[in-house]
C-alpha cells in the first residue's frame, strides 16, 4: 500500500469520522455505519471504498453482510517511518536468518 | 450488524515477499524475535499441538493449541493470556492468520476474536499487533533488498 493513498484517505473529515465510528465499535456493516450520519448511503459506501483501497479498513463477510474493521497497520507504519530506524544489528540478524533459510529456498 | 457478544479486530498488511518466506517468518523462532519484541513461539507446528509464546527470559506470555495449520496459507491458534491474571480469566481467544498471494505482494490478515464484549485481551493484543506487523513487513521487505544485493 502506498503512503499517498493513506494520506489521501485521511484528508477528509467524513472518512476520519467513519474511522472514529469503527474505532468505537469495530466490525460494522454499511447500514449501521450510516445511522445518524448526514450522508447518503452511496456517499458512505464510496468513502469506505477509498478507506479500503488505502488499507485503512479491512472487510470480512459474515453471511450476507460485509463487516468493516478499522486497520491501523498503515498508520503505524507511517509513524514508525519517522519514529524508528532500522539499525545494523537487525539487518545482521536478518542476513543470518537468510543463510539459515536458504537451504530450501530456490528463489 | 456486528455481533455485540464478541470482540474482534482484523488487521491487514501487504508484504512484498512470497507466501513461503512469510510463512517461515511467522513460524521460525529466530526470526520471530526480530519483529515480535524478543518473543517467540515454541511448538512443533502440528494440528492439535500446544504452543507457547515466550518472553526472552523464558516466561510464558500466551499459550494455547494449534487449531488449524495449512502452510503457507492459514494458521489458527487458540490463544490464552498467561501473564496477567485478569486477562487469563477471560479464557480462550482465537487468532487466525491468513496469507493470500497477490500482485507482487502477499496479503496477510490477522484476526483476533473472543466471544465476549469489551474483551481486555482483545484490547491488549489489538494494540500490539500493528507494531508487530509493521516490524514484520519492514524486516521482510528490507530483507528482499538485502537478498537482492547479494
Amino acid at each position: 500500500m502506498d503512503d499517498d493513498a493513506v494520506f489521501h484517505a485521511l484528508a477528509d473529515v467524513n472518512r476520519r469520522l467513519l474511522l472514529d465510528r469503527l474505532r468505537k465499535r469495530n466490525g460494522q456493516a454499511l447500514g449501521a455505519l450510516c445511522e445518524g450520519l448526514d450522508m447518503t448511503r452511496q456517499a458512505v459506501a464510496k468513502h469506505l471504498a477509498i478507506l479500503e483501497e488505502a488499507n485503512l479498513v479491512a472487510t470480512k463477510r459474515r453471511g450476507r453482510e460485509k463487516l468493516h474493521f478499522i486497520n491501523v497497520v498503515p498508520i503505524n507504519a507511517i509513524a514508525e517511518r519517522w519514529m524508528a530506524k532500522f539499525d545494523k544489528p537487525r539487518l545482521r540478524a536478518l542476513s543470518n536468518l537468510k543463510r539459515a533459510l536458504e537451504g530450501d529456498d530456490d528463489e | 450488524m456486528s455481533n455485540a457478544s464478541e470482540s474482534r479486530f482484523v488487521y491487514v498488511t501487504y508484504i512484498r515477499t512470497t507466501p513461503e518466506r512469510l510463512w517461515s517468518a511467522l513460524t521460525t523462532p529466530e526470526f520471530m524475535r526480530q519483529y515480535w519484541f524478543d518473543c517467540s513461539i515454541a511448538t512443533d507446528w502440528k494440528r492439535g499441538s500446544a504452543w507457547k509464546l515466550q518472553f526472552k527470559d523464558g516466561r510464558v506470555a500466551d499459550s494455547g493449541t494449534i487449531v488449524e495449520i495449512d502452510p503457507p496459507k492459514r494458521l489458527v491458534l487458540e490463544w490464552r493470556n498467561e501473564w496477567s491474571p485478569e486477562l487469563n480469566a477471560e479464557g480462550n481467544a482465537r487468532c487466525t492468520m491468513e496469507l493470500e498471494p497477490g500482485d507482487g505482494a502477499v496479503k496477510l490478515t490477522v484476526t483476533h476474536a473472543m466471544a465476549r464484549p469489551q474483551s481486555k485481551l482483545i484490547d491488549a493484543v489489538g494494540g500490539g499487533w500493528p507494531k508487530i506487523l509493521s516490524n514484520l513487513k519492514s524486516l521482510l521487505e528490507i530483507g528482499e533488498v538485502v537478498m537482492k544485493g547479494k
